[in-house]
Order: C-alpha cells, then structure tokens, then sequence
C-alpha cells in the first residue's frame, strides 16, 4: 500500500506549519477553520474522503450556496466525509509556496493529495485560472491525463460546467446539472473502486463513473474540426461514454441547508440564505440560469417557514435571504412573505428577498418584510426601448417602471438600483442612450416625491452570450463597441451613480462561456504567465490572456466576435441541457422578429424538459413542478385532465 | 438585566481580531436565545462591552464580557444554552448578574498578565534577561511611529517553569502589548497565553 498515495506534509505538520506562519498574513481566520457548525469527522474511521474546493478566497466562497449545499449532501452520509479548501490569497500564497506547504482542508488540515474526490465548484467562468493555481498549490500535476489513480479523481460542477470543453484538460470528470444526489454517487462510486484495490486504474475508475447519471468523463471523446476552425463532430471513443450527457437534476428539492458553517471573520455576504425556488418560467433570452435550471420547483411555504426558524436558531446570522431567480414567480409568494414577516422579520433580524418583478405589488413585499432601513430597491429592467425588452423577452412597459418606481420612493426608499445591460444583439446606441433617459426619468419621479434624497443607482454589465440559451449564436460585443456604449453612458448620467464592467474582463468570461477544449492550452499558458484571481479587477490582465493566445495559436475573434451559423455544431451540444436546441433556435429566430414568449407558467412551449425527464415527471407529484403533468402512453384517452399534455405533443 | 461574562479564546479563535469576536459573540448569544437588549437608533445593535481587545494570535482563558438583556433569565439555563451555543475555542468560565449602574467594563481593566512559551526555550536564559530588563529605568521603544516607555507598563516579569510571566499595565491609553516586551527581550514567543485581567478593586 505504500505505493498507494502521494506523500506530502502530513496534517499534524501542516498544522505546525500553519502555527508558524499564520500571524504573518492578513485575515488568518480564513485559513485557520474550526467555525461554529463545521463538521469534523474521525478521519481514520470513514473511508471515502471529499475535498469540496471552491476556487476563490474564504471570503466568497463562504458565501456560496451550493457548497455548503454539498458540505450538507455528504456529511449527512455515515460512509463519507467531505472538508473545504479554499484559494488562498496572493499573500498566504507567497508562504505556502516558500514553506512548502500544500493546499489543505480547512477542517482537519490534510492535503488535498490525502481526500479520494476533489469536487471543484465552477460557477462562473473567471474562476478557471484559479482552478489550475489551485491544483499546482495541492502539489498535483494540471493535466488530468498526468494525475494516476495515485492521485485524488478531480471533478467540477457548478453553473459554467454547461460547456466544460475549456476546462477538460485539467478535469477527470464533470458533474452535468444538480449536485445533492449526484455528489453522493460519485463518491460512492470511487471509494467502491478503492475498497478493491484501485482495480482497473485509473482508467477503470473513469469509466464506471462515466456511466453515472450526469457526469461527463471529457478524455472519452474526440473532437474534430472543420478547416474554418468550427466543430465537425464529438465522438465518444469508450463503450461507456454515451453520445450525450443529459443533465442530472432532483426531482424535489432536498430538505434545505440550516445548520451554515458561521464564519468567525467578516466575509462577502453575511448571511442565511435559502433557496424558496429552482428554476424560472420567464424564458429571458439572454439568461443561462433560467434556461439550465428548469424544470422550476418550489419548496413549500411551511417547509421554508421552518427552515428560516432552523437557520436563525442554529446560524445567529443578523440576515436571512429568500433566494430564487424570480421571487415574485413563487407560487405562494404572499403567503410566504406574511409568514416570514410577522414570525420573523423585524428589527434585529433583516429578511432580503432579491429578484422581484418590476410591479407595484414587489414594494408591498417588501414592506411586509419590514425593511426598516429602506437602503435601496433593486430593479432589472435590462433594457430601455421596447423593441429590445421583445428581443431579449423581458417585456415590461416603461410606463410600467416608472409606476414602481413612484411607489418605492412614496414609501420611504431613498435609492433604486436599476440593472441593465448593453450589447445585446442588434442593439443601437439609440437603445443605449434610452438607458440613460430611463435613469433620468425614474430619478425625476423621484424628485418629485422627495426632492433631492432621490437617488438612481444604474448598474450597467456587457451582455455575455451563453451557451445552451437563445442568445448562443450572438456575437459578443466587441471592447470598442462597449467603450463607445459605456462614454455615451457616463456622459448623460454624470450626477448619477454608475456602476459597468470593464469591457475586457467581459472578454475573457465570452471566450470561456463558449469556447472549445483547443483553449485549455491557453489556459494553460496564463497560468504560466502567472494568471488567477480573474474576477478580481486589480488582478485581471488583459494582455496576459492576449498572450496566452498568442502563444496556443489561437484567435480571440474566433471565440468572440462571429455570427455563429444556425446549422454549426457547438463545443458543448453533447452536454444536453434538457432545452432542445431546437427550441433556442426557434426563440433565436423569433427574437430577431421581436416575437415574445409568455411566461411558461401559462402555456408550455416544449422546451424539451418534459420528453428527457418524461419517467421522472410521472414519479413526481403534480404540484412539485411548474411544467404539466405528462400523461402515461397506456392511460391517454382514458383520463381528461387540465393541464396535462402528452408526450407526442411536446417531444 | 445586566449580565458579565468570562470565557476562552484559543484554538482558530485566535486568528480573529477584535471586531470579529464581538460579531462572533453576538451570533454566540443570538443561537443561545438570550434576549438580547438592542440600542436605540438606525441601526439597533445588541448592548455589550468587552473589557479589554486581544492582540491577534494571542489566546485568553480570561476574557470578559457585559452584555444587557431586556428580560431577566435563569443563569443556569443560560449556561447551558451558551455551552450549546459557542464555536470551537471558546468556552463559558462563568456567567453572573452585575449591578446596571457599574462603571462600562472596559474603563475598569488595570492590568493583564500573561504567560509566554519562549521559541529555544530552555537554552535562553530567561531569568536573567528579565531581571536586566527590569532594572533599567527606561525602555525606549517605537511603535507604529511613536515612541515610548515601555519600562512603566511592565508592572511584573518573571520566569516560571520555562513560562514566562509578565504582569503589564492595562490602563487607558497606557496598555503594554506582550509582542513589545518579547522583543525588548529579544527572544520570539511560540505561545502567548492572557491568563488573567485586573480590575479596578
């Protein structure tokens, strides 16, 4: 056994280490652990150890609902232990290079070299550089074809992972979709493989996981390319490789995390959060989580009401926060929000409820959530022109924001924030500058209601097509472009709080959201340029990435700034979303013809859920999903039910 | 009701500064369910007074705390409610009732004391370092671009079984730091301990 495992400082010596050089850096709370609710478990007792890595500082991570969601999923199971790690900042980094000191969990101290599962958290695509630092800091080799069954299985999840193909150099394997049951499985499924002996390597290892429900072993398929640079085909080139990999999702949401790891320093968020809702029927066009996350499910109102109860008991958190990504959508949102309010809800404890509908109805919500400190109200308008708000299907009438907005200024809100975005498809700068009238427009009200206290915030990001959404065939808006868009901004909003991205972080996140697996040695060859902490902007560099490029033979344009052909063959269309590509291309087309889509809750389109999850649907109760019930083949003309539709219909 | 209590901060909490251990007691008290009295204004905070911060990497078995709720409740209950309640490296010595018209804690701290591993340990001679340093009449040092007498604010220093022990002012605006009197020293501290704080009798 000797043979088994690399060796590196064990924990005790990490420890010691970490004793030594802790009070050299600055906030060494984040790496020192032992908060209230973690969960620490006989490490020589369980066999199948889980590094769950989220791959940017302590500060964010922590706040990340789907970590501790999987912290949850894992330590809930008697066979399994699952730890946290967390990138360490520039300067911490600086010591564990010089110390020798690999990256560790933050419960126990053991190398990451010493867990069986690495589970990498991806939800967004400036994260990736950080991913390959986080390997070289656990002393492990970056590509995966070089990491032997002596090293941990490195696998990654999380919302960017809809298109893994940039990544699948340095990953063993991804987790397609939703994470509780699957991260369980796959955790099973390797300490299976180590209680007998590794048999098979490596390579036996990979295949038995390629076969578990939503994951993707990337080195099982072959690529090939056209000669313009586009994809010719995917193929899987192992017997249990399947053709596509459909996404893994839960039929009902779990029971919610309540017993968060409480932080013992000041981290990004500081809060209690619970996700009251997955999914969303609004069919935004430009929106990645609204189209991967369907079919929509609620939690009931008494299973959140409890939950919030749990959370505040067991976290003292001074917030809690309602998540979904349309709030106002939630079935039984008045219901839920007089609950929370009146048992909840006051002085010493604040109650935020993010994502509402721009309607005056949103400011009633709120009120009943006793905002008392009335900061701000955030509304996301996305655009200004009526033809964009059809092109994008967020369609709500100016008339109809200005409303709202009088309504939030008449009781006591100070500021709005409103979000918006520029660059998306066919956008001119006359839909530009009906921003900035907008803006003006909203503070007016304002002002007429309590004169100069009235404050606009308008948050202004660069529109990223997404793949597996509508927007996947639309070239990105090049840096020029965006410069032009964002003076002509900053100039008619002077006075106003303006808040944008620099266009050329948007960049890199575009090359990333639909790149192919050719950009992993560009990755590769930033991280030698000493790229991470992309989503920081002082750490970002621009040129470094050029580089990068440059030195892979590659072409930023190609990525970027393309139409795509209706017919290409996509790097990601073998990961299967659900959405049929059919269904986006329709809505891409209807989209240039400004032709909008009602909510989904009234009319279904298809979209293709109900056919690939057809067995799980007829297993779930009616009311558990937004999407019609679908009627068993055997029983269709023999039952008469509203709302049910059959499978022939949709497919 | 105005309650005083006196707990540890050692294993991670030592890591964490002063502001986020007063976030970190509140949500401590918070989970124990005690009714926390909340000041007035904007932004209500719970009512509580440390006596004395504690430099960061330094761990305590002394550090104490007043905190008023705004109904009385049953000590022994809350005891057990706060041993429930309270992260890892910190636990509860005691809990009691104190007068509400008593002077705010943190202007009663006269003197803390501390007990220091030394790094090398047994080779340096400690007890001879000190009495040196004890017999001077000042001990210049700068700190942060001040300088000052360290020499008044060492009230006792002695070595016992290895530990050093110092006794060093804590009064306002004359607070001696352990780290100062280490390096006036010139030896490294492995662990620095706070072992006891003195009040105003």
């Amino acid at each position: 056994m000797s043979n088994d495992t690399i060796t590196d400082m064990n924990y005790f010596e990490i420890q010691h280490a970490l004793d030594r050089v802790l009070l050299t850096v600055s906030k060494p709370g984040r790496y020192a652990g032992g908060e209230y609710n973690q969960v620490v478990k006989d490490w020589s007792q369980i066999q199948t150890r889980v590094a769950l890595a989220f791959p940017d500082i302590y500060d964010l991570g922590m706040s990340n609902l789907g970590m501790m969601t999987l912290y949850k999923s894992v330590n809930d199971q008697n066979d399994l232990l699952a730890e946290r790690v967390y990138s360490p900042w520039i300067d911490m980094e600086e010591v564990m290079r010089r110390e020798n000191i690999p990256l560790y969990s933050l419960e126990t101290k053991h190398a990451l070299t010493d867990f069986d599962l690495i589970g990498i958290s991806l939800p967004y695509e400036q994260l990736y550089s950080n991913v390959l630092n986080l390997l070289s800091l656990a002393h492990m080799p970056l590509l995966a074809k070089d990491r032997d069954e002596k090293f941990p299985l490195v696998i990654a999840g999380g919302h960017a992972c809809y298109n893994p193909e940039p990544m699948t150099d340095f990953i063993d394997a991804f987790l397609i979709g939703e994470g509780e049951e699957a991260i369980v499985d796959v955790a099973r499924c390797v300490g299976e493989w180590k209680a007998q002996g590794k048999v098979g390597g490596k390579t036996e290892l990979l295949s038995r996981v390629a076969q578990l429900e939503g994951f993707y072993v990337p080195s099982f398929y072959k690529v090939d390319y056209n000669s313009d640079g586009t994809i010719q085909k995917v193929t899987p080139t192992h017997a249990d490789a399947p053709l596509t990999v459909l996404k893994r999702i839960v039929p009902v949401m779990p029971p919610p995390v309540t017993r968060f790891i409480v932080p013992s320093i000041d981290i990004v968020h500081n809060r209690a959060p619970i996700e009251i809702m997955r999914g969303c029927t609004r069919g935004c066009r430009f929106c990645h989580a609204g189209m991967v996350t369907r079919p929509v499910r609620e939690r009931s109102v008494e299973e959140i009401v409890q939950a919030v109860g749990e959370m505040i008991r067991s976290t003292g958190f001074e917030e809690v926060s309602l998540l979904s990504l349309s709030s106002s959508d939630y079935g039984e949102i008045s219901t839920l929000v007089k609950a929370i309010g009146e048992r909840y809800a006051g002085k010493n404890l604040s109650v935020s409820l993010p994502s509402l509908r721009i309607e005056s109805f949103s400011v009633d919500l709120m009120d009943q959530l006793k905002d008392t400190k009335r900061n701000g109200f955030t509304l996301a308008p996305e655009a200004a022109t009526e033809r964009m708000r059809r092109i994008i299907n967020k369609f709500v009438p100016t008339e109809q924001v200005l409303e709202t907005a009088r309504e939030i200024y008449s009781r006591g809100w100070h500021t709005i924030k409103l979000y918006f975005m520029i660059g998306h498809p066919s956008e001119t700068l006359e839909d530009v500058q009906a921003i900035a009238d907008l803006c003006k427009a909203v503070r007016a009200e304002g002002k007429k209601i309590m004169g100069h206290r009235a404050q606009v915030n308008a948050g202004v990001s660069t529109f990223v097509p997404k793949p597996h959404t509508p927007f996947q065939w639309s070239p990105v808006a090049d840096v020029e472009t965006s410069k032009q868009k964002q003076a002509l901004l900053k100039s008619q909003l002077r006075g106003l709080k303006l808040n944008w991205n620099n266009p050329f972080e948007t960049q890199l996140e575009a090359w990333f959201s639909r790149g192919d697996r050719r950009l992993g040695k560009v990755l590769l060859e930033a991280h030698y340029r000493g790229a991470k902490f992309d989503a920081w902007h002082d750490h970002f560099s621009y040129e470094t990435w050029r580089e990068a490029f440059a030195a892979a033979d590659l072409d930023i344009a190609f990525y970027n700034y393309r139409q795509r052909s209706e017919t290409e063959i996509f790097a990601w269309d073998h990961i299967d979303a659900a959405v049929k590509k059919k269904f986006m291309l329709q809505d891409w087309q209807w989209s240039q013809n400004e032709k909008t889509r009602v909510d989904c809750r009234d009319q279904c389109f298809a979209c293709g859920i109900l056919p690939k999850f057809s067995q799980l649907r007829q297993n779930t109760p009616a009311e558990a999903w937004e999407c019609p019930t679908v009627t068993p083949k055997e029983l269709r003309g023999q039952l008469l039910v509203s709302n049910t539709v059959s499978l022939e219909a949709i497919a | 009701m105005r309650l005083r209590l006196t707990f540890t901060k050692t294993d991670s909490l030592k890591y964490i500064g002063h502001l986020d251990l007063h976030r970190t007691l509140e949500r401590t008290l918070r989970r124990a369910g005690l009714p926390l009295a909340y000041s007035q204004g904007f932004n209500p905070q719970p009512k509580m007074n440390l006596a004395e911060a504690l430099p960061l990497g330094i761990t305590s078995e002394c550090e104490v705390m007043d905190v008023w709720l705004e109904t009385h409740i049953d000590l022994e209950q809350a005891k057990k409610d706060l041993d429930r309640a309270t992260p890892p490296g910190m636990q509860i010595l005691s809990l009691n009732e104190v007068d509400e018209r008593l002077p705010p804690l943190q202007t009663q701290v006269v003197a803390a004391e501390y007990r220091v591993t030394v790094s090398g340990g047994v080779t340096v001679d400690l007890a001879s370092r000190a009495r040196e340093l004890l017999s001077q009449d000042s001990i210049m040092r700068e700190r942060r671009g001040k300088h000052y007498d360290l020499r008044p604010l060492i009230e006792s220093l002695s070595v016992e079984e290895n530990i050093l022990v110092m006794k060093l002012s804590a009064r306002d605006g004359a607070t001696g730091r352990p780290d100062e009197v280490l390096k006036a020293l010139g030896v490294e501290g492995e662990q620095v301990h706070r072992s006891n704080l003195f009040f105003v009798p």
